[in-house]
């Protein structure tokens, strides 16, 4: 088998260990939480024969093991069962929201992946000058600033003072592509201006360092120009540590933007997993982690798959 | 036409001012009185409610766990939306009287023990069935079942048995109930098909709007009933519910137009928003109350004397201003306000005496030790900085109280009604039975006072069969006095409700029982 091929299977197979792992440690965690989900369905409102009854109906009095191998057993069939807080469909209600935050990710990465690499080239090629520092400054100025603080500042900015966009960013089927886009204008800019300075910051640092190299020198010698030499002998060799921070990121982009999703009431899955937290929704939680986990594992196959295959060392070993 | 003739006509139609006084100014300022009547009658006609249109709102209190089940309703979003769909056998008016829906008519035996409601005729269930009494029975029953999982359980609880005969719905109750009628209005008892038995969840009701859209914590859409009964209300064709939790995205939403009106204002951007152009800020008075409750059963607590001594050191006037900013009223240490029929308004209030809060204290012979008291930024908004400020007018009279504060995750099932001293609030009941019946009777469910007085109980009970007012009301103000004297309550405020309305929204009214008109705000407006 070719090593590639060999290593993606290997990764794969870890990974879905690390599932398990994930789905185990996920129902460890909800149960320890106090209260369950038919005191927190009832809230305030609870009485202890409402809160019997309600159990019952729910199959909380089976003990945990059996309640975590009987949904294990489902999910290996594909069933993820349904809320046990609103009886929706698990499957159809995640790939709702699944594909609105994969949207916004899409969108987030299309505009922020090339506007990093690209700001990152500059400021290596203008070290240490003005453009450097101001590419530096205002990077680092925009992930400082918390996200829903720059995401109230743009929507002030946007919606009240100058009426461009809408400051409610839910779509739904339905709505045309142009008209999503609009509505989704205002956290994508923020999601490009939380993750543009890690993805610089690592593209510059990488840069750098193979441009103490001596085939850059030999490239300068021969007459080349600078931008030149960057693009097409220095970024090729750092494309390692680069892609891993890019995917690092994309991977945030995927599972870490609940903030935005409530500041600008945009239905992801982050503001759908917080909810079904907070009111113990096991199956739900289950299955939203176990998504986030396969992401996270997802990308970080890809970022070693595109390391190796960058590098020709690696991708002929002895 | 000028600004102020305008303005004075606007005012009139709505009935802000007088018929007469606007006919004296429209004469100051140069008009004959035939023209200032056609003018006015012509006023009054723009404001007769227009029909069509798509009315939006704006809200917090929605999750994407929310159903449409009305048994498990417990937040604002589910509660208006099933204000959309659904309808009761009765509803309260702003003015606090009975408002009849689906029951026509209600007659009760002499006793008040058997009640009698006449169905609506010729009434109709989205599905096309038509409402019959045998719905309202399978209604009742599922909500009172052993099975039941209701909200309303508390509530259903006293009947004794049900019927349906003919389009007559009879409940025998346990004991005499004068207020029936207000607790059938309770807003979990919406009239489903065969009671809901075979899809609790459908949303399918006998309300103005069918559901369209279910996105629990994104949005639900509704379009008009077409064979509604009531053509009084349901003006808009469509109407939608935007589940917005983020205040400042609420409050951007419905200055950029996108919704129609929205709830919760914070206090603190009131009087900025008051400014803006395009839409208006409304508070209401309402029934809603923050409350610190102490277990009248757990030491140090079960000392009347400690218990009056943290009453007296609380700064009730001082929590209105910085708690609410000024957006409500101060509490009297009994869960009832002017808001509700039957109110005593001679009962003195309760001030902040620092001096006779130490006396209370001493006499207690309490041992000196921090008394703590439990508090959470979700118990209600501003628990936090409200147990700091009460801590500080206690230590002015000498009493220590530590503050803990717990994580708002698990707070209602983990720290209230199980810990001895916590931050609360409660939104209040369309009448005092009810209010006094869900949480201060010794059997209660939510005694969360753990409040056992027998005399009170007894009042309680009378009060129930007496079908004389002022006599209903003296016993209402003896139970008043006897929960404030010797009670667990601290009840330091009301709270308003705040809301802000857009001015393309016309038809508003003031409604005690419920935030944006008792959850049917979009309902009953239309767009101007």
């Amino acid at each position: 088998m070719h090593p590639i091929l060999k290593l993606v299977a290997q990764r794969l197979s870890l990974g879905l260990l690390l599932l398990l792992a994930a789905s185990a440690l996920i129902f460890i965690g909800v149960e320890l939480l106090p209260g369950d989900v038919a005191q927190s369905i009832l809230g305030q409102s609870a009485t202890e024969t409402a809160l019997r009854n309600l159990r019952e109906e729910l199959g909380l009095n089976e003990p945990a093991l059996t309640r975590y191998f009987n949904w294990l057993f489902g999910a290996l069939h594909g069933d993820l069962g349904t809320a046990l807080t609103n009886g929706q469909d698990i499957s159809k209600a995640i790939g709702e929201r699944l594909g609105n935050t994969l949207f916004l990710a899409f969108w987030a990465a299309l505009f922020s992946v090339p506007l990093a690499i690209v700001l990152g080239l500059i400021a290596v090629r203008y070290r240490n000058r003005w453009p450097d520092k101001l590419i530096s400054g205002i990077t680092l100025s925009t992930i400082s600033l918390p996200e829903f603080v720059a995401g109230y500042l743009l929507m002030y900015l946007f919606t009240v003072e100058f009426r461009i966009f809408s400051p409610i960013s839910t779509i739904y089927a339905g709505m045309s592509l142009g008209e999503k886009l609009s509505a989704i204008a205002l956290p994508v800019m923020v999601l490009v201006l939380v993750v543009l300075a890690h993805m610089m910051r690592m593209t510059r640092a990488a840069i750098l360092n193979v441009m103490q190299s001596a085939y850059i020198e030999t490239a300068e010698l021969k007459g080349l120009r600078p931008f030149v030499i960057i693009a097409r002998h220095a970024f090729p060799n750092a494309i390692a540590p680069v892609v891993n921070v890019v995917m690092l990121n994309l991977a945030y982009l995927v599972v870490g933007v609940v903030v935005v999703e409530v500041v600008f009431v945009y239905p992801g899955m982050g503001q759908y997993l917080v909810d079904h937290v907070t009111k113990r929704d096991l199956p739900v939680v289950q299955a939203c982690g176990l998504i986030f986990a396969a992401v996270y594992i997802g990308l970080n196959i890809l970022a070693d798959v595109i390391s190796i295959l960058a590098n020709p060392r690696l991708r002929h070993p002895k | 036409m000028d600004g102020e003739l305008k303005y004075l006509l606007a005012r009139t139609a709505q009935g802000k001012h007088s018929r007469r006084a606007f006919l004296g100014r429209a004469g100051a300022l140069g008009m004959s009185a035939a023209m200032a009547n056609t003018l006015l009658a012509g006023a009054v006609r723009a404001e007769e409610p227009k029909k069509g249109g798509m009315i939006r709102v704006g809200m917090q209190g929605g999750e994407s766990t929310n159903t449409l089940d009305p048994a498990l309703a417990a937040s604002e979003v589910p509660f208006m939306v099933n204000m959309t769909w659904g309808e009761m056998l009765t509803d309260v008016d702003p003015a606090g009287n009975i408002e009849l829906r689906l029951a026509e008519e209600i007659s009760s035996s002499p006793d008040a023990k058997t009640w009698t409601f006449k169905i609506r005729q010729g009434v109709e269930f989205h599905n096309g069935k038509t409402v019959t009494a045998e719905d309202v029975l399978a209604t009742m029953q599922r909500h009172s079942d052993e099975k039941s999982q209701s909200g309303a359980l508390g509530i259903v609880q006293g009947i004794e048995s049900m019927s349906a005969e003919g389009d007559k719905f009879t409940v025998t109750l346990v004991s005499p109930n004068a207020d029936l009628p207000y607790l059938m209005g309770d807003y979990h008892l919406i009239i489903q098909p065969d009671g809901g038995r075979d899809d609790p969840t459908a949303g399918i009701g006998a309300g103005p709007y069918k559901v369209v859209v279910n996105e629990p914590g994104v949005r639900h859409g509704f379009e008009r009933h077409a064979n509604y009964w009531d053509d009084r209300i349901a003006h808009a064709d469509q109407t939608e519910i935007l589940v917005i939790n983020d205040t400042t995205a609420r409050v951007a939403a419905l200055q950029a137009g996108q919704v129609h009106m929205i709830n919760r204002v914070d206090p603190k951007v009131f009087q900025l928003l008051k400014n803006a152009p395009g839409i208006q800020v409304k508070n209401v008075a309402g029934r809603g109350h923050y409350v610190f409750i102490m277990h009248c059963t757990a030491a140090p607590f079960d000392n009347n004397d400690l218990r009056m001594a943290l009453k007296l050191a609380i700064n009730r006037q001082e929590m209105v201003e910085k708690i609410l900013g000024g957006l409500g009223s101060v509490g009297n240490d009994f869960p009832i306000n002017s808001a509700y029929p039957l109110f005593d308004d001679t009962i003195p209030q309760r001030e902040y005496d620092p001096e006779q809060a130490a006396f209370f204290y001493k006499k207690s012979g309490h041992d000196g030790s921090p008394i703590i008291l439990r508090t959470a930024s979700g118990a209600f908004p501003g628990a936090v900085e409200a147990a700091q400020l009460f801590q500080q007018s206690a230590a002015a009279a000498g009493i220590p109280l530590e503050i803990k504060r717990e994580p708002d995750d698990g707070y209602w099932s983990n720290v209230w009604n199980v810990q001895p001293f916590s931050a609360s609030y409660w939104g209040g009941r369309p009448v005092q039975d009810q209010m006094y019946s869900t949480a201060y009777l010794s059997s209660a469910e939510w005694n969360d006072t753990k409040f056992y007085n027998d005399k009170f109980d007894s009042i309680l009970i009378a009060a129930r069969a007496e079908l004389d007012t002022a006599k209903r009301k003296a016993m209402y103000s003896e139970m008043a006095h006897i929960l404030r004297d010797e009670g667990g309550l601290i009840c330091p405020m009301f709270n308003d409700f705040v809301e802000g309305v857009s001015d393309a929204i016309a038809g508003w009214e003031a409604d005690p029982n419920g935030e944006l008109m008792n959850g049917r705000a979009h309902v009953k407006c239309w767009l101007a």
